[in-house]
């Protein structure tokens, strides 16, 4: 598929889809963007598992953490992924490999080499994006700090779908 | 950023939509007005998370309001921006635009052709209330503001279609030399509105509008608003108010955080949290409600405007009429490039007379409104020279293109015909 764009339909299905999301570059700093989208999507209902190694043997948000995606006991639903586009690749392929059915790389991230191996191996691949924008846009959150969520809707937004969803 | 998909809505539908879904919490169609101060928290988590940026939601007026949020994506949406800051009037908009970028000792680059009152507020209040520097170019050369940038300028300032001579900028030559310098070219497009000029189209990282005109368009509410592009990296050291750790959020890096957007999101958290100028969610719903028809009223404001402008040339008491809408026009080149769907409806022409025959005409129209404004439904008239520009000497009058003998209107939405006969008969006694 392009990645250019994504339809909102598409992004509001895997959004709905997943339920837990592995974290791989989280920290337990919290002015850093990886913990504002761990703390975002943990209150909207997803479990959000830290992937770092410079944090095994500590907690984000009552989540243990793990050195890489193979130290992880059972297979997230998606990987989110904040690294660069080069490291972020390998860890595309990896999660593939492992067989994580969507993997996420963040806003300002694209890797259209590992996305096609990743696609491969049977995974959705989303790139440049931050599901927490995603999920403000899409579920009308956004815009109410003023934000352009590009939505057009004459229906009443159930603001919580997703998380009565999962 | 490429979130627009290939099947975007025309700009008319986007004026009556964006922003303006059914409200969530009652389905009602209209935006509400939410006319309360503050919003009562789940439970003290829920406040932390508000408090700290890390949940989408309202705590106080001050800082966000359902019904003002409405106003700020439609009109970010417009703009083809990623967010946008509602504030109490354009005045404050500009300040709330600048406030993230400048610091004291810092410098602005601006147009020396603005809106009187800006030049009032950029050449005054801000060195002596902020410490910045402003220095006023002639826009009509873009190598006037190469030429004035110091490695302490953060930013330029331009009016898309400005106010009143009829004088259109080359936004994107402009756009060029404020990339070349690294730091943002900020456009106050209230003349043009959306509808006839994007300046995000043509390069400009902020624009900034007085709702107060075209925008609410019916002279009943007082509001502006910034929106950014969201194409800035702030992060070249020249902004640390955006790159680096802010106290206030136990060093939130609003830049690293928020990426593209870091601006609107500051805006709000920052800027409204502590200038607070916030715009009044009554004016808000006004404003929501203009927008709505703004396509419509400026296709007709333009007509109008073109055929007084046109019948006013032909007049033998009309010196000179200066709308950038007619051939003539120096500025009529651009106006095609950036105005292509009209000059706009406000703009100057010269009496043969001078003081006295100007002061006669704003008095003898029966159908014009004598007073300060413009974008309203009602066509308006001033004389500069004994109002707004009155405490000006002969030669501030000159500079300011308000010689005695000018008169500046706002082409209104009534019918054509009554608009020319009232100005025919008011020069016709000038005699
Ligand atoms: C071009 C322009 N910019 C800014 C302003 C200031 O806006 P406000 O009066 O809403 O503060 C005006 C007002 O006349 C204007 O015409």
């Amino acid at each position: 598929m392009t990645h250019d764009w994504y339809p909102d339909d598409f992004i509001r299905d895997v959004l709905g889809r997943v339920k837990t999301i592995a974290v791989v570059g989280a920290t337990d700093n919290e002015v850093r963007a990886s913990f504002y989208v761990t703390k975002y999507m943990t209150d909207k209902g997803f479990r959000m598992i830290p992937v770092n190694p410079g944090l095994v043997g500590k907690e984000v948000l009552g989540e243990k953490a793990y050195a890489s995606l193979k130290d992880l006991p059972e297979r997230p639903d998606m990987v989110d992924i904040f690294r660069n586009a080069e490291a972020a690749g390998a860890v595309a392929v990896e999660a593939a490999e492992l067989g994580v059915p969507v993997i996420w790389m963040q806003l300002g991230v694209r890797n259209d080499e590992a996305a096609a191996k990743a696609e491969a191996l049977g995974a959705t691949v989303i790139m440049n994006r931050c599901p927490k924008i995603e999920y403000a846009r899409l579920f009308g959150e956004i815009g109410r700090q003023g934000i352009n969520s590009n939505i057009i809707t004459t229906k009443k937004r159930p603001v919580k779908a997703v998380k009565k969803l999962i | 950023m490429t979130d627009e998909s290939p099947r975007s809505f025309g700009f008319e539908t986007r004026a009556i939509h964006a922003g303006s879904a059914p409200d969530p919490a009652t389905g009602a169609r209209a935006t509400p007005i939410y006319q309360t101060t503050s919003f009562v928290f789940e439970d003290v988590d829920e406040a932390a998370a508000l408090f700290n940026l890390q949940k989408v939601g309202f705590i106080y007026s001050r800082l966000t309001n359902p019904t003002v949020a409405v106003l700020e994506e439609k009109l970010a949406n417009l703009e083809g921006g990623v967010g946008g800051t509602c504030t109490s009037s354009g005045h404050a908009a500009q300040i709330l635009a600048l406030f993230p970028l400048m610091g004291p000792g810092d410098e602005l680059v601006a147009s020396k052709k603005l809106y009187g009152g800006s030049l009032n507020q950029f050449a005054n209040s801000f060195p002596r209330a902020f410490g910045w520097k402003v220095t006023f170019v002639d826009p009509d050369d873009p190598e006037n503001f190469r030429k004035a940038i110091t490695p302490r300028t953060k930013a330029l300032f331009i009016e898309s279609l400005a106010n009143p001579g009829g004088v259109v900028c080359d936004i994107r030559a402009i756009a060029d030399v404020a990339d070349a310098a690294g730091i943002p070219l900020i456009v106050d497009n209230t003349m043009a509105t959306p509808y006839l000029c994007r300046p995000i189209e043509h390069g400009a990282t902020l624009v900034v509008h007085s709702t107060t005109k075209f925008l609410s368009g019916h002279g009943n509410s007082v509001g502006g608003i910034v929106i950014d592009s969201g194409k800035f990296d702030w992060r070249n050291g020249k902004f640390p108010a955006l790159s680096e750790p802010e106290p206030g959020y136990h060093g939130l890096r609003f830049a690293d955080t928020f990426g593209h957007l870091a601006f609107t999101i500051h805006g709000h958290a920052i800027g409204l949290r502590d200038l607070g100028p916030s715009m009044a969610p009554l004016n808000a719903f006004l404003t929501i409600a203009g927008v709505e028809t703004l396509a419509l009223r400026m296709e007709r404001h333009c007509a109008n405007a073109k055929a007084v402008a046109e019948f006013l040339k032909g007049h033998p008491a009309v010196a000179w009429v200066n709308y950038a809408g007619l051939p003539d026009s120096p500025y009529h080149a651009l106006a095609k490039r950036y105005l292509p769907n009209g000059a706009g409806a406000v703009f100057t022409f010269g009496l043969k007379g001078g003081y006295e025959e100007g002061v006669r005409m704003v008095e003898s129209v029966e159908l014009f409104s004598h007073l300060a404004n413009i974008g309203d439904t009602r066509s308006l008239i001033i004389h500069p020279a004994s109002t707004t520009h009155r405490q000006l000497s002969p030669e501030g009058l000159k500079a300011a293109g308000a010689t005695p003998d000018v008169i500046r209107i706002s082409v209104g939405l009534e019918s054509v015909d009554d608009i020319i006969a009232d100005l025919d008969r008011a020069l016709n006694k000038l005699g």
